[in-house]
């Protein structure tokens, strides 16, 4: 298929780079916007904009209203038990960070264990690592089988009775892969560990059930999800939020303040101080209503052509190493790869003289490229506003500058 | 595409510098600085040893891309036989030349074929890359000549 009626939806997508249309294959990096989501924000600050949570004026309560409809969207999308498991932060990174500066904090102590996987984002990894040293906790590492993928029998040695904490990418950065949540719940439950998942890679790009999972805590971004950059979402288990105490404190998050004490507010304003990114709230709300009316498994049909395109032309292709299984089906659509003997950012220029953008470089996941034995990779990744145009014209131009270094 | 574009970038001098660099090895008791690229995870580290005020030696290792490598195999070439004062000279006119201004003649001969590499100003991306080994040799020089001082 070379007509992708979505992308009239973007208006980006109209760009020419270096005098070529854009080829926008860096979709893991962050989506597109479409126009429903610059709309509701331009709207926003054109007709509705107050602050959240104190105006007694009708300008604020609509304000308000706005903000925690997205709130109740997100928990639908996440199929949350309860509306107030959700709350907004600056970022996935901003979202795990604040797990590991409040359940961190309080309940790893030294000698406890903080199991992560070796191909973990740094976002989900410095920190745990970080809070490793405060404690004196030790950092494990589940590693990979073979073809790329979670080595679910190394989870079970790494995780013991010692483990606090797990920590998983629901997909990988890098890889292509989807790790098996739910059984990572389980392995991490039965030794009385908690699972924080990190679901930047995954949330636009399969249905998430974080009951069915049974995931403790679960972040992930707006701006990947074809909304705004600046907003975070972390779901935590209703039951653990209530044993937390705030990491941030000030306006917003209290209900009375006295001279030298003060009574917090509700989960989960409790964990939302200060004034939170309300034009970006509302613009993740116009983005998950896109992807509704688009249908995520729509969504997902096209990645996964496109996914089977990129990954079925690159392994014909002499001369090419690509990261995770081969087989498109184990394969998400983040892709990989590298050229013998030249350098990832060498053919990411040689790529954008072509107007096809895509990532070169470690992926923020330095060990997984210790592990891998590389210091680069090249990364294409789909979103469902590509075409086969699109991998056509990253193939071709592939081609030509492989030539090019090879010559 | 635009292969003429991606030609002025890797001209014939910079992909040959690249794929058999000058000066590639370690120097022992050597003075020694590595840099990273944080972005990309490029590591270079260059080594000097200065003699009488003048850089009698100097070698780099290192991994990275093209014009990292390439760029300080160059750079190699053009400070040996410097002296400190004449090296602190090349490195402004370089990182003069790779943001985009120009070089009166003598300074630019003086840059040798690391004139080559004013092209990578159109590429700005890529500006980091052509700068990381003479960031470190910068660093060297500001040592001073103290043979034992070893930075990682």
């Amino acid at each position: 298929m070379t007509t992708n009626e979505y992308r009239q939806d973007f208006p980006i997508l109209q760009t020419k780079i270096n005098d070529e249309p854009l080829t926008y294959l860096d979709n893991a990096a962050t989506s597109q916007k479409p126009q429903a989501v610059i709309d509701a924000m331009a709207d926003f600050y054109a007709h509705g904009n107050a602050n959240v949570h104190r105006g007694v004026y009708t300008l604020a309560a609509q304000a308000t209203d706005r903000y925690e409809v997205v709130r109740d969207q997100v928990a639908q999308w996440l199929n949350a038990a309860r509306r107030e498991e959700v709350f907004f932060t600056r970022s996935t990174t901003d979202s795990l960070n604040w797990v590991v500066q409040t359940y961190g904090e309080q309940f790893v102590t030294a000698g406890d264990e903080i199991v992560v996987t070796v191909m973990e984002h740094h976002s989900n990894l410095v920190p745990w690592q970080q809070l490793a040293h405060r404690k004196g906790a030790t950092l494990k590492y589940i590693g990979l089988t073979a073809d790329g993928q979670l080595d679910l029998a190394d989870a079970r040695k790494q995780i013991t009775a010692k483990t606090k904490v797990v920590a998983v990418a629901q997909a990988s950065n890098v890889l292509g892969v989807t790790n098996p949540i739910k059984q990572l719940a389980q392995i991490a439950h039965a030794q009385n560990a908690i699972l924080v998942v990190d679901g930047a890679q995954s949330i636009a790009h399969m249905a998430v059930d974080v009951q069915d999972l049974d995931a403790d805590f679960y972040a992930f971004s707006a701006h990947k999800i074809y909304g705004p950059t600046g907003v975070g979402v972390l779901y935590g288990k209703y039951d653990l939020l209530s044993q937390l105490t705030p990491a941030q404190f000030g306006g917003e998050m209290i209900s009375d303040v006295d001279w030298q004490t003060t009574e917090f507010a509700a989960i989960p304003e409790r964990f939302e101080a200060g004034t939170p990114n309300i034009c970006g709230v509302i613009g993740l709300g116009a983005a998950l209503t896109y992807l509704q009316s688009v249908g995520l498994d729509t969504a997902q049909a096209i990645e996964q052509r496109l996914t089977k395109q990129l990954l079925t032309g690159l392994i014909a292709m002499p001369g090419i190493t690509v990261y995770g299984p081969e087989s498109p089906e184990l394969h998400g659509p983040v892709v990989a790869f590298n050229v013998d003997n030249v350098h990832a950012h060498d053919i990411a220029t040689g790529l954008d003289l072509a107007g096809v953008e895509i990532r070169a470089g470690h992926h923020c996941a330095q060990p997984l490229m210790r592990y891998l034995h590389v210091n680069a990779t090249v990364r294409a990744s789909v979103g469902l506003y590509n075409n086969s145009d699109d991998v056509d014209r990253l193939l071709t131009a592939l081609e030509s500058v492989k030539e090019f270094f090879e010559s | 595409m635009s292969l003429l574009r991606l030609k002025a970038l890797y001209q014939t001098v910079i992909l040959e510098n690249a794929q058999a660099p000058h000066h590639f090895g370690t120097l022992p008791n050597a003075k020694t600085v590595t840099l990273h690229n944080p972005t990309c995870g490029d590591e270079i580290n260059v080594q000097m040893l200065i003699k009488d005020d003048v850089i009698d030696q100097i070698m780099f290792t290192g991994s990275g891309c093209t014009i990292s490598q390439a760029s300080a195999s160059i750079m190699t070439d053009v400070l040996k036989g410097q002296t400190v004062t004449e090296a602190q000279k090349r490195l402004t006119d370089f990182s003069d030349l790779i943001t985009g201004d120009s070089l009166n003649d003598a300074d630019q001969h003086a840059l040798g074929d690391a004139a080559v590499l004013a092209t990578v100003a159109e590429f700005p991306t890529r500006i980091k890359c052509a700068t990381l080994a003479w960031h470190a040799a910068d660093q060297l020089l500001t040592m001073g000549d103290d043979a034992d001082d070893k930075t990682k």
